[in-house]
Order: C-alpha cells, then sequence, then structure tokens
C-alpha cells in the first residue's frame, strides 16, 4: 500500500511550486515572554522543518492528493511524535505547551501533516503509555517514536460517528485470544499504519481496547478516495474479520468510552494550538499581499475594508493565542477538564476558518489557486471542524458543562 | 579533536531594522533575534561533523548578556557539547575578538571556528583579530575542509576560480556557504540541552579604540521611471546623470 503512495521526494520537489515560503510568526500581544526556551526553540525548529520540507511540495501532493509518506520519517526526526511523553521510551520529555506549539507550525504547513503527528501522538502512542502494560510500552513506543511504525487509531464507525458508545465493533473471548469483528471508517493513516489501537465491546459490552497489526488474518484496511480536505493525509477503512488477536494485545488499563475519550482530550487540545497556524498562515499571506497588490493606484491595505478583515484576523488570532496558552497552563498542571479543550478546539477552528475564508477574499482571484495557501487552508478546516469531536457537539459540551443538563440523552 | 565555534546573535533576516533616537545604537525593541546564519549552518555544523567522524568536543563560545542564552542553547541542542558564555554587551569586533582570545587562551582549541561574517554588521573582523591575537593562522572564507592527517585543507572561493589551501592545526577558520548544510534541532536536541553545562565568564578588561558615531538607513526606494523603449537617449541620460552607473 505504502509503495504507491511513494513518490521520489526529489522529482515531486521539481515538479511543485518552488515560490519560497516568507511566513513569519505573529504575536500582537507579546505572548512570547509567555512562553520558554523549550518552547521557543522547538517553534523555531519545526517552523524551519515545515520551511525545509513540507512548503516546497505540500500545493502539489495536496494537488494530487497523495500522502508524502517520507515526511513521516522526517516528522519522526524532529521529535514530533508524541513530544510530551517520556524520553525513556524515546519520546521528547517536554512539556503540553510544548506539544501544542509544535502542533501549530505543523499545521501552518498544513493540517494534513499535522493530522500525520496528532494521530501517532497523541491516539496511538498516548493510549499505549496511559492504559498499557509495561511490556507494550516497551515494545511499540520507541518504534512509534522513531517512526519505525505507524500507527492509527479506529474509533469512528460507518454508523456511529458522535455516538461512539453505539459502536457495533466487538471481541469475543477465544482462549488466548479475541476474536474481533466489525468496521471503522475515516482512520487516518490508517491504509500505511503498521499498528491499529482499536476500540471494541467485549461480551460485556464494555469498551476495550485493543492493539492490531498490520498482517493478522482477517484485518484489512482500503483507503478512503476522493476527498476535497486534508488530500495531503491518507485516510482509510479498518475492516475486521473474525482477526484474532492474542490478549497480550489488550490494552488492561482502562475500560469503557473514558479510554478513547482521553484520547481524544488529547488530540484536540493539540488541535485548538494546530488551527491558530493555519490561521497565521492565512493571515500572513493575506496581510503580504494586501501591501503588495495595487489597485486603484494604492495598495489594497489601504482600503478600510480590507483594513477591517486584517484587523479582525490578528484579534481573533491572539484571542485564539491566549485561550490555547492558558489551556497548555492548565495542561501541565493537570488542571485542564475534556469541557475547557472542547471550548479551545471549538473556537480556535472555527476562527481559522472563518480567517480562511477572510483571507481568500483579500487574495481576490488568486486565493482560489494554489499560488497561495490560502484555499487548501480552507478546504482542510472543512475537516477539522468536524473531526476529533464536532463543532456541534463541542457547543454541547460546553452547554452541558454549564447548565448541568445533558443535550444528548 | 577539541573545537571552540563562535556564534553569535543577529535579528533575524525579516526584522525590520530601526535605530534608537540618536542614531547610535539598535532600537531592539519588538526585533526577534536568531543565531548568525553562518557561524550556525557552516560553522557549527563543519565542527560537529569533524567531531563525529574523529572524535573530540565541540565547545560554543558567545560575547553577550543573559538574553543570548538561548541562542548558546540552540547550538547545544543542535549538538554541541558545552558552552562559555563571556558576560559583556558586544561592542566591537576588537572587544569580541579580544574577549573570545582571552577564552581560548590556555584551552589549546585545535580549531576555531566562526562564520565568515555576521549578517547584521558584516564586518568580517572578528575572525582575524582573533587569529592575530592568538597568534594562529587565519584562513577567511571556507567553502569546504577535510582534514588530511593533522593538516586540514581548506577551499575558498575566490575572484573566478576556487583557492585551494592546507593549513596544520591549530588556526582560525570563517565558514561560508558550502562547507555545510543546516541542522535543523529536533526536540530530544532541546531537552539535552539544558543539562549540557553552560559556564558564564567575566568579561576581560580591554580598551576598545573604535566608537560608532551613529548609523544611518539607507535611502528609501525612490519610484520607477518607466522610459519609452524608442526613447533610449533619455535611457543614457538617466542611468548617466541620475542614476550616475554609466
Amino acid at each position: 500500500m505504502m509503495e504507491n503512495n511513494v513518490k521520489d521526494p526529489k522529482v515531486a520537489t521539481k515538479a511543485s511550486n518552488n515560490k519560497e515560503d516568507r511566513f513569519q510568526g505573529h504575536d500582537y500581544y507579546n505572548i512570547d515572554e509567555l512562553l520558554n526556551d523549550d518552547h521557543l526553540l522547538a517553534r523555531d525548529a519545526v517552523r524551519s522543518w515545515v520551511k525545509q520540507e513540507v512548503s516546497p511540495i505540500i500545493e502539489d501532493y495536496s494537488n494530487r492528493a497523495v500522502c508524502p509518506t517520507h515526511l513521516f520519517k522526517g516528522l519522526a526526526d524532529i521529535g514530533a511524535f508524541g513530544p510530551s511523553l517520556p524520553a525513556e521510551y524515546g519520546c521528547g520529555g517536554m512539556d503540553e505547551i510544548a506539544y501544542g506549539i509544535i502542533m501549530q507550525e505543523l499545521e501552518r504547513g498544513d493540517s494534513g501533516i499535522r493530522s500525520m503527528a496528532s494521530v501517532q501522538g497523541s491516539l496511538v502512542m498516548y493510549p499505549i503509555y496511559k492504559f498499557g502494560s509495561e511490556e507494550q510500552r516497551r515494545k511499540y513506543l520507541p518504534k512509534l517514536a522513531s517512526g519505525e511504525f505507524i500507527g492509527c487509531f479506529g474509533l469512528t464507525e460507518p454508523d456511529h460517528g458522535s455516538d461512539p458508545g453505539g459502536m457495533i465493533t466487538n471481541i469475543k473471548d477465544d482462549g488466548d485470544s479475541y476474536i474481533l469483528n466489525g468496521a471503522k471508517m475515516w482512520i487516518t493513516n490508517s491504509p500505511v499504519a503498521d499498528i491499529a489501537v482499536v476500540w471494541a465491546k467485549d461480551e460485556e459490552g464494555k469498551i476495550r481496547g485493543v492493539i492490531v497489526e498490520k498482517g493478522m488474518e482477517g484485518f484489512s484496511a482500503p483507503e478512503i478516495h476522493g476527498k476535497w480536505s486534508l488530500r495531503a493525509s491518507i485516510t482509510g477503512e479498518l475492516v475486521f474479520e473474525d482477526v484474532r488477536v492474542p490478549k497480550a494485545n489488550v490494552l488492561p488499563n482502562v475500560k469503557g468510552l473514558k479510554g478513547p475519550l482521553s484520547c481524544l482530550s488529547k488530540a484536540r487540545y493539540g488541535i485548538a494550538w494546530g488551527a491558530i497556524g493555519a490561521a497565521m498562515d492565512c493571515y500572513d499571506s493575506a496581510l503580504r499581499y494586501s501591501q503588495e497588490r495595487i489597485q486603484f493606484g494604492k495598495p489594497i491595505g489601504q482600503f478600510q475594508l480590507t483594513q477591517k478583515k486584517l484587523a479582525e484576523m490578528i484579534t481573533e488570532i491572539t484571542k485564539a493565542q491566549l485561550l490555547a496558552w492558558r489551556l497548555g497552563t492548565l495542561a501541565n498542571d493537570g488542571k485542564a477538564t475534556p469541557a475547557q479543550i472542547s471550548m479551545a478546539k471549538r473556537n480556535n477552528v472555527h476562527m481559522a476558518l472563518e480567517i480562511a475564508r477572510e483571507a481568500r477574499q483579500i487574495h481576490g482571484g488568486m486565493g482560489i489557486t494554489n499560488e497561495y495557501p490560502v484555499m487548501r487552508h480552507m478546504m482542510n478546516l472543512e475537516t477539522v471542524l468536524t473531526y476529533e469531536g464536532t463543532h456541534d457537539i463541542h457547543l454541547l459540551i460546553t452547554g452541558m458543562d454549564v447548565t448541568g443538563l445533558n443535550a444528548f440523552k | 579533536m577539541k573545537l571552540l565555534v563562535c556564534v553569535s546573535k543577529t535579528p533575524d533576516t525579516t526584522a525590520k531594522i530601526a535605530f534608537t533616537s540618536d542614531n547610535t545604537a539598535l532600537d531592539a525593541n519588538g526585533i526577534q533575534f536568531i543565531m548568525n546564519p553562518y557561524d550556525e549552518w557552516y560553522a557549527l555544523v563543519r565542527a560537529l561533523e569533524l567531531k563525529e567522524s574523529a572524535g573530540g568536543s565541540v565547545t560554543v563560545v558567545n560575547v553577550g548578556p543573559a538574553a543570548n542564552d538561548t541562542v548558546i542553547r540552540k547550538a547545544m541542542a543542535i549538538g554541541a557539547d558545552d558552552a562559555i558564555r563571556v558576560d559583556a554587551e558586544p561592542k566591537s569586533a576588537y572587544f569580541v575578538a579580544q574577549q573570545i582570545a582571552a577564552v581560548a587562551k590556555g584551552n589549546d582549541y585545535d580549531m576555531i571556528f566562526l562564520g565568515k561574517e555576521t549578517i547584521n554588521y558584516n564586518g568580517s573582523e572578528v575572525g582575524a583579530m582573533l587569529a592575530e591575537l592568538l597568534d594562529l593562522p587565519f584562513i577567511s572564507y571556507g567553502t569546504k575542509l577535510t582534514m588530511e592527517g593533522n593538516a586540514a585543507v581548506i577551499e575558498r572561493d575566490i575572484e573566478g576560480g576556487t583557492e585551494i589551501v592546507s593549513v596544520e592545526a591549530p588556526f582560525v577558520v570563517s565558514a561560508a556557504k558550502g562547507m555545510a548544510e543546516q541542522r535543523i534541532p529536533n526536540m530530544r536536541g532541546i531537552m539535552s540541552a539544558k543539562r549540557k553545562p553552560l559556564k558564564v565568564v567575566a568579561a576581560v578588561d580591554c580598551e576598545d579604540p573604535v566608537r560608532v558615531v551613529s548609523y544611518q538607513l539607507p535611502d528609501a526606494k525612490s519610484a520607477v521611471k518607466m522610459v519609452d523603449p524608442e526613447n533610449m537617449d533619455e535611457l543614457v541620460r538617466l542611468l548617466h546623470e541620475e542614476a550616475k552607473i554609466i
């Protein structure tokens, strides 16, 4: 499966849009002063990596709807897989703000590239670390951190998206192993994954996590085609037909929906930061374009309606940065609640999507082409608005949190 | 092999430069700083490659205030083993060369690396002064450095060609584009840099004969003048009288 997606990166680079990536970060409220050296060095490193490895090829891969799978190794080398998990398992040992900043810089390049890293770190490595046995940690985490293994996360099913508790994928006890049956849908990285962390109901109806390995009989992961969004990220299904999974592959330390939901909290936290990256790239491109594009004898940035758009963009970005920073300090203290994470994910992704749309207008007709990153970000953000808990579901989580009344029942 | 790499801190290449009201110093307000790319991409990385192939250690030295520690940590995140910061404002090339010479004296470094210039002052002075103060040979603008026994073979770009020189260690070399390729630090490097030693030393007394009188920004670009392609005489007149290039 992988070979189909691997193009010679040198050839691809030549064929692609070679425009220089002139991105600069934006920090209207001197939020950098709230960050430490780890955060600043991590941001600088990932920004350099994105400019060197992602920007020169992303429009081409996105245009062809091909995943640049050669970037998995680069993401691993830079330390983007599980940066906040402990160093003893080959991970970074950094704090949650550093993790957020890494996601921000990756998504500045492309939401699909950020997705490659969020799934590996938050949805595969995190549950193995949090709920796995010591043996499972030692077996899988170093290989996932180094990119030797690619992982994916199976929760959503064709008929169960926002309601994962209704899942029908199941495991049945059969001596030393379980027999796994069912199907998962919209799984990032699945066609190229070596392992899948799959959530399935046991015979008592309790949700359990199992590690399914590529090559197990009855397990397949067909690719989903035809996406107009996250085109540089590979998405697929997971199909299980009487797959025999050793009991040693069950995550021993969690039962119930809180297992997958705690992974999603981790990933949503990263998205709350990541969306700022996409928004900043759109704003940065629009700001520069508004100063260079001359109409009626002056730069379009001199017109009040353009200034309104730009001023509102930087205001919203600044608010989102402060929200993410505060959420990061809470996460570092282990105090960020799932509802607080929902608020930040929902607000920041919606903010980014609105900014992409406004930035597209500032770019005029050029905004619809891949000469500029804006429309690609806009299309990507339509997915980001929906995955990892939809925009509406997150609103209802906040609603439930403030009223104490559950709108899901 | 004991290697010393001099690194300096410069404004980011995209920074908008302004001066203090009396035009005698940079106005650092709102400026983002980076490690001088010639020091980082070429001098530091080539020193690390030599250490990796032949063993030894790479120490980085910087002259500057505590705010420079971020740049120093980046050098250690990329791979330097330890660092020395001379706690003083780097007032001039001569001052900086004196401070680094004081650090290097008695430490028997086999090679001292630095970038061919800093991207803010572009003086290319520190290397030559440092070599003179330490009584060492100096090779400037090296684009390639390979070891042959105890001697380094260094290629330098010269007008219209390449000069190849051989020099016995110890020496001072300034690195230009081509000597190595940029290395991006990874997260493990960033975290391990915290545990590497950074020694802060006081500046030595040094009389600085040079004083900055003032800085001036270049004139703003004037508007483009369009000349009719039929009117060559007018083009020649403008190039001669206004642009004064012919």
